[in-house]
């Protein structure tokens, strides 16, 4: 039951954007919600955040080249077909009405960042976007984050573009004025981190989305446990987002290393294969 | 023949690969009856007139009917009595816990040992498999305009299918992963059950006209509510299986190298770990716990040494006697080289600086009392506890309800511990919902599933008075 690929662009250096074919899944996915994606018929399974929906009833997939499978992804051409996908899975995000704001978003963290602000901003809050990258080029959505972001910052770490540093340190001065009621968080595990412990020094709630390893996404396998609060929880049926200031960040970035090794073996194996 | 002559012949043996040669494959390991040895094991039986071993079946497979057809030398006749209760024989043939089943009741099993109605079984639907011809397959008549919608591909979803195809219903098997089969894809091994096995049965079921929707989660892509008010349902079967896996809750668990028996086995099996070619990254290591004795804690240790693992333990905290994993799965996994652990309860685990696990630390039990399950309680020993090396975990301790269901469909009742609340038939608390198998009852075996399918089926046959 392959989907066709309705749109493929290059955003940034290794990282694309995909339309794939799923009316239903375009109609009744909300912001939050991943996909499970597998490229081919012999591929993994990957997780992967549904950015929008498009008109033509597709879903909007936006990724980055990190891994074997994502190779492969990027290898399938405009008109292709992706060999299965599934969703939406996760818990939608918790759409407060009428509050101020602030979405963070780091690196490739930016794509799921965009349907959350998207939502935010419907439902009647004044969202203040923060988006972050090392480098000018690798910068990703900055027109669409305008779009539905009152007000977009930006961040790059050799201050090529917007602000010189870190998102954290935009983030802070948002925190100094007082005026923000909640965090939303999507980007690299330490951004994350540091983030969720800056909110939490101002006394401000925070929500972090992740993206662990997992398998079937739907409760059964048990990869993408995480300690949220002392307790044991599965990204994928009680996330992927959870109150951040109680996420185990260290346990998290030790797990999803648990294939380092292997991965480089697989990115090797796709170069020489040439899907890269 | 007399009942006396019948009673004389021994129980034949099944040919199965050797211990140290199968532990470094994923073929088959019993090898099934040939011709001559399934003819002999027929004439065993006795075709009792008030045949027991039938009531100690779930799906109430006409036994000694079947068993004629062979000592007939019928096996046309023998598939057909099969089939007439049975979706999955291959399936059954193979995975069923026969010995507290058909076989406990076994007449001839008084005396002697009870005629092999499980390798029988195998043998009539290996048979059809491999020499049937197409048009054999039995056609639904009395095509109904009512559709019904099945969630979940396993053992319950395939055989509530199969009834009701039988009964001239539409169908349509709504299944999350990427495969059709449920447990029999992604959890039970290829050397116990071959794929090729299973996709044939499912192939069967397509014959009879079943739909398959992969990659469809239900609860989110559609609710139970949009499939039976706007996708036009009549009425809407779960099946949808295990839940999230049972973790021991002891310090450590969480270090890399822990892993759940669902997660290991569904690497192997669902994303094919096994083959030197795949993509997803195997369970590698040198030295395996593996917690739980139960048939998937088998299935886990016995697959480890099949990776490549160099020592493989068992580490269970009761004793041999309340392991409840089959006989033959116990047997296999002890030829095949596992070490058991009795009496031992994990403790800790240990990790290194980086957080790989070094080792589990494990209480030394003895038996007390009877607990509430009737099997006699393991307490601790006081100071005695040793510390097992190890670079990997795999907990196989069952599963908890899967919540997916339950969080998008809030008038359908459950249970305090998540599970879906149905009667003996199958009916739920919602209107034209029914459920069964491991959703229903928590972790329980193939074919008990199978049963709580087959019999749900029959319920909405009746209640929807088709």
């Amino acid at each position: 039951m392959p989907y066709r690929i309705l749109e493929k662009t290059k955003l940034a250096d290794k990282v694309y954007s995909m339309v794939v074919e799923a009316p239903r899944l375009a109609k009744v996915r909300k912001a939050g919600q991943f996909v499970i994606v597998r490229p081919m018929e012999t591929s993994e399974r990957i997780p992967l955040t549904m950015v929008s929906s498009d008109p033509r009833g597709g879903v909007k997939l936006i990724f980055q080249t990190v891994g074997y499978t994502t190779m492969e992804l990027s290898s399938l051409k405009e008109g292709g077909f992706v060999h299965d996908l599934v969703g939406p899975l996760g818990q939608p995000t918790e759409i407060p009405e009428n509050g101020r704001v602030v979405c963070v978003g780091g690196g490739i963290g930016t794509a799921p960042i965009l349907p959350i602000a998207s939502a935010l901003k419907a439902a009647g809050n004044r969202v203040k976007g923060i988006i972050g990258a090392r480098t000018r080029e690798l910068l990703i959505l900055e027109n669409e984050m305008r779009e539905v972001c009152h007000e977009l910052m930006i961040a790059t770490d050799d201050g090529s573009y917007g602000e010189k540093g870190f998102v954290t340190t935009v983030l802070k001065k948002e925190l100094e004025s007082g005026n923000v009621d909640h965090v939303y968080i999507v980007g690299p595990i330490p951004m994350m981190k540091a983030c969720a412990e800056l909110a939490k020094e101002y006394n401000v709630p925070a929500t972090a989305s992740l993206n662990s390893i997992m398998i079937d996404g739907t409760g059964m396998c048990g990869g993408c446990r995480v300690t949220v609060g002392g307790k044991i929880r599965y990204t994928c049926v009680d996330g992927p987002e959870f109150p951040a200031d109680q996420i185990d960040f260290d346990e998290l970035r030790r797990r999803g290393g648990i294939y380092r090794e292997y991965e480089h073996k697989c990115r090797l194996r796709a170069e020489e294969e040439g899907l890269g | 023949m007399t009942n006396q002559e019948r009673m004389q012949i021994k129980r034949q043996a099944m040919p199965e690969q050797k211990p140290e040669v199968r532990r470094h494959n994923f073929s088959e390991v019993p090898l099934g009856f040939s011709a001559e040895t399934a003819h002999i094991e027929a004439t065993r039986c006795l075709n009792c007139p008030n045949p027991r071993c039938v009531t100690g079946c779930p799906v109430h497979v006409n036994i000694p009917k079947f068993i004629a057809g062979i000592a007939n030398k019928d096996l046309n006749a023998a598939y057909a009595s099969l089939i007439a209760d049975n979706s999955l024989p291959a399936v059954c043939g193979r995975v069923c816990p026969q010995e507290v089943q058909c076989e406990s009741k076994c007449i001839v099993g008084i005396k002697g040992e009870p005629v092999s109605i499980g390798r029988l079984e195998r043998y009539v639907a290996d048979w059809h498999r491999e020499n049937a011809k197409a048009e054999e397959t039995p056609k639904a008549e009395n095509k109904k305009l009512t559709k019904v919608a099945i969630i979940g591909s396993g053992p319950s979803g395939l055989a509530c299918a199969y009834e009701l195809l039988k009964a001239g219903v539409e169908v349509t098997v709504f299944e999350a992963l990427h495969e059709p089969g449920g447990v029999l894809v992604y959890g039970i091994p290829e050397f116990r059950l071959p794929k090729a096995i299973v996709a044939s049965e499912i192939e069967g079921l397509k014959k009879l006209g079943a739909r398959f929707e992969l990659n469809s989660i239900i609860g989110r892509l559609y609710t139970i509510d949009e499939l039976m008010k706007e996708e036009g349902y009549s009425a809407v079967f779960i099946g949808s299986g295990a839940g999230t896996p049972k973790f021991l809750r002891i310090e450590g668990e969480t270090l890399n190298g822990v892993y759940s028996s669902n997660e290991f086995l569904t690497r192997v099996n669902l994303m094919k770990a096994f083959r030197e070619d795949a993509v997803t990254p195997p369970i590698r290591g040198k030295k395996v716990a593996v917690f739980g004795a139960g048939n998937t804690a088998m299935d886990s240790a016995r697959t480890a040494l099949r990776m490549g693992f160099e020592e493989v333990s068992i580490v269970y905290r009761r004793s041999r006697e309340e392991m409840p994993a089959r006989k033959e799965e116990i047997h296999h996994a002890e030829e095949e080289g596992v070490r058991f652990l009795l009496l031992s309860n994990p403790i800790k685990f240990t990790g290194d600086e980086n957080g790989n696990l070094r080792s589990v630390v494990c209480q030394k039990m003895a038996l007390g009392e009877p607990d509430a399950s009737g099997r006699r309680r393991p307490v601790p020993i006081e100071g005695e506890t040793f510390e097992l090396e190890i670079d990997t975990a795999i907990v196989a301790l069952g599963t908890e309800a899967n919540p997916l269901i339950r969080q998008t469909t809030p008038d359908l009742p459950c249970n305090e511990r998540g599970y879906i609340v149905a009667d003996e038939e199958g009916r739920t608390g919602k209107k034209g919902v029914y459920a069964g198998g491991d959703i229903v009852t928590g972790s329980a075996t193939v074919i008990k599933a199978m049963g709580a399918g087959k019999s749900a089926a029959q319920t909405i046959i009746k209640d929807l008075d088709l």
